[in-house]
């Protein structure tokens, strides 16, 4: 029971250590993913998507 | 394709369906004859009832329809299944009424107290959450089925998935508000703000919402369109993160199977902050992130104008998604409920006055280059105003949050106030402006039977809700200054009636503000209904000049 216990305090310490780092970097990345110079030119097709329709 | 010489016969889904909803009218009998209390057995009958007609539905569609299921697509161009939408438009349009009329009911309630009748069907108690579901879930919800469907499959360029299942939400989402609506009328409620519906019900909900989530999913998967588009990004976020929240608040254990009355698993302040987990991203993604897709795609659409910043959109999305499900707290400041908790509930609070201005200004700037639209097309001002609206209910939540204010502000009518900001404005603006768009694009007309009176309809419900806003604010600040007033001996001022009379002048006003509102949608309901009935046809082939108008 006290090995589970030691075993759950690690991982719940674990998981709330990391989440806020985890969570800043993901975010980070789609910040960088959307000011990407490369994907611009989909990016501004993509605004254009609700008039091109049949 | 289909070939000439093919055998017709039942699909599983058909089939299956059938036999499952056999089976459950038969138990729902049972149900109805064991029922411990009288809504149940009324429910189970209505199950019962329901179940049959499902059958009849199905096989009678079986027998009308040819041997061949309708083809994805004709001629190269997707086979567009409009059906369901228009059911759902029809749906929003009835309950969005009906939910007007309740909401002036109780108004009208506080105002002359004698209007309960001393009926208790007809009580403020009963019929406040008949109000708010009718307008949050009921309206609100149809509008948002309609217009998912519509936008994942245009902007996908693929056929709705399924044939039976767009079918099954539409008209189990509605059987839904049936039995949630009938319950508050007699009595049956969990009593947990928008979460009213007892156990039941919610089952029922969760395997029409589980179906809704795999058409839109499957819809999606199967695109023809390399890109999703961020709306079809928001109604996800929207349809996943309402199965959860519906999940995590609604587990209750039933006294017995064969009556209405529920406990929930917990109690006291974990119950607490499990419902305003829920209450409050009910509003973050039924109310916003929902609507937020009806803004991306139907101003655009409106105006002819791309997004203004498409990686603005991207950001809005994420950010909305990381910080709105923390902000729950803030409904209980001063509470049971840990200190820390509150302060971080109201830290993202505020935090997310950021994506939410971010949002509001992509949807705003859109129509660059197309300002002088508003001056001709009241339905484009009616979708702006709303974005406008959103802004303001987006600064004014955070604001609230914020503890100090919160200690004047909670519990009084400001945040009623607050709450038909964005309810009126936003949501029933952009709502309205969706369906005045969607109508004409599902019936295939041309376009509306008369802007004249959508002109009227924006500008009377405008003066309603300018009324009901400024009505509440007065009235809350000045409640909130009431409580808080002590003699210099250290007693309180005043007692609770004398605040309560002196609402009574504000009640008039906002009673009046939301009789102006529920006109004007008489006569949005009005005129969709003569687009449908005499409006001229949209002709198919593109034709190369457009007539001027």
């Amino acid at each position: 029971m006290k090995a589970i216990l030691t075993v759950h305090n690690l991982a719940s310490d674990l998981v709330t250590t990391i989440w806020t780092p985890a969570f800043v970097a993901i975010f980070l990345a789609i910040i960088a993913y959307a000011f990407w110079p490369r994907n611009k030119a989909a990016f501004d097709k993509a605004a254009h998507l609700p008039l091109r329709e049949e | 394709m289909s070939q000439p010489s093919i055998s017709k016969s039942m699909t599983i889904g058909e089939s299956g369906l059938a036999v499952v909803f056999a089976v459950t009218a038969f138990l729902c009998v049972i149900a109805s004859a064991k029922a411990l209390d009288a809504p149940f057995a009324f429910h189970a009958a209505l199950g019962a009832a329901a179940s049959v007609a499902a059958v009849f539905f199905i096989v009678n569609r079986y027998f009308e329809r040819p041997a061949a299921l309708p083809p994805q697509e004709i001629n190269g161009r997707p086979n567009y299944n409009m059906g369901p939408i228009k059911f759902s438009a029809f749906m929003a349009m009835f309950w969005g009424i009906a939910g007007f009329l309740v909401g002036l009911i109780i108004a009208s309630q506080l105002a002359w107290p004698a209007l309960n009748f001393d009926l208790p069907w007809i009580q403020f108690g009963r019929l406040r959450p008949l109000h708010t579901s009718a307008v949050i879930f009921a309206f609100g919800g149809n509008v948002l089925i309609a217009t998912s469907f519509y936008v994942v499959q245009k902007s996908c360029r693929a056929r709705l998935a399924g044939e039976l299942a767009p079918w099954f939400v539409v008209l189990g989402y509605n059987f839904f508000i049936l039995i949630a609506g009938t319950g508050y009328l007699l009595g049956v409620t969990q009593g947990k703000e928008y979460a009213e519906p007892e156990w039941y019900s919610d089952l029922w909900l969760t395997i029409v919402w589980v179906v809704y989530l795999l058409v839109f999913l499957v819809t999606v998967i199967k695109r023809k369109e390399p890109h999703i588009f961020v709306a079809n990004w928001f109604y996800l976020a929207f349809i996943v993160t309402i199965a959860v929240l519906h999940l995590g608040n609604n587990p209750a254990l039933p006294v017995s199977v064969f009556g209405s009355k529920s406990y929930i698993a917990w109690g006291g302040i974990q119950d607490a902050m499990f419902q305003w987990w829920y209450g409050h991203n009910a509003v973050g993604f039924f109310l916003t992130a929902g609507f937020l897709a009806i803004m991306y795609y139907f101003i655009p659409k409106r105006a002819e104008r791309p997004i203004y910043s498409y990686r603005l959109s991207i950001i809005h999305f994420w950010a909305l998604i990381f910080l709105y499900i923390w902000a729950g707290p803030h409904h209980l400041h001063y509470t049971a409920l840990p200190d820390w908790t509150q302060t971080l509930g109201m830290t993202f609070s505020v935090m997310l006055w950021m994506p939410s201005w971010g949002g509001m200004i992509n949807g705003l700037m859109t129509l660059s280059g197309a300002w002088d639209k508003l001056r001709t097309d009241p339905v484009l001002r009616m979708l702006v105003v709303s974005v406008a609206f959103y802004g303001m209910s987006t600064f004014e939540g955070p604001m609230m949050s914020i503890k100090v204010v919160n200690s004047l502000s909670h519990y009084t009518d400001w945040t009623i106030g607050h709450v038909h900001s964005g309810a009126l404005g936003w949501v029933g603006f952009v709502s309205f402006g969706a369906l005045y768009c969607l109508v004409p694009w599902a019936w295939n007309r041309k376009g509306l039977y008369s802007l004249k009176l959508v002109n009227w309809h924006f500008w009377i419900a405008t003066l309603g809700i300018v009324l009901y806003i400024s009505a509440m604010w007065v009235s809350g600040i000045l409640q909130g200054l009431m409580w808080r007033a002590y003699t210099s001996l250290g007693f309180l001022e005043y007692s609770f009636i004398e605040t309560v009379e002196a609402m009574h002048p504000f009640y008039i006003i906002r009673a009046a503000g939301g009789g102006l509102f529920l006109i004007g949608s008489l006569i949005m309901a009005y005129n969709l209904w003569m687009t449908v009935r005499v409006g001229e046809q949209e002709v198919q082939m593109p034709v190369a000049l457009q007539p001027a108008e």
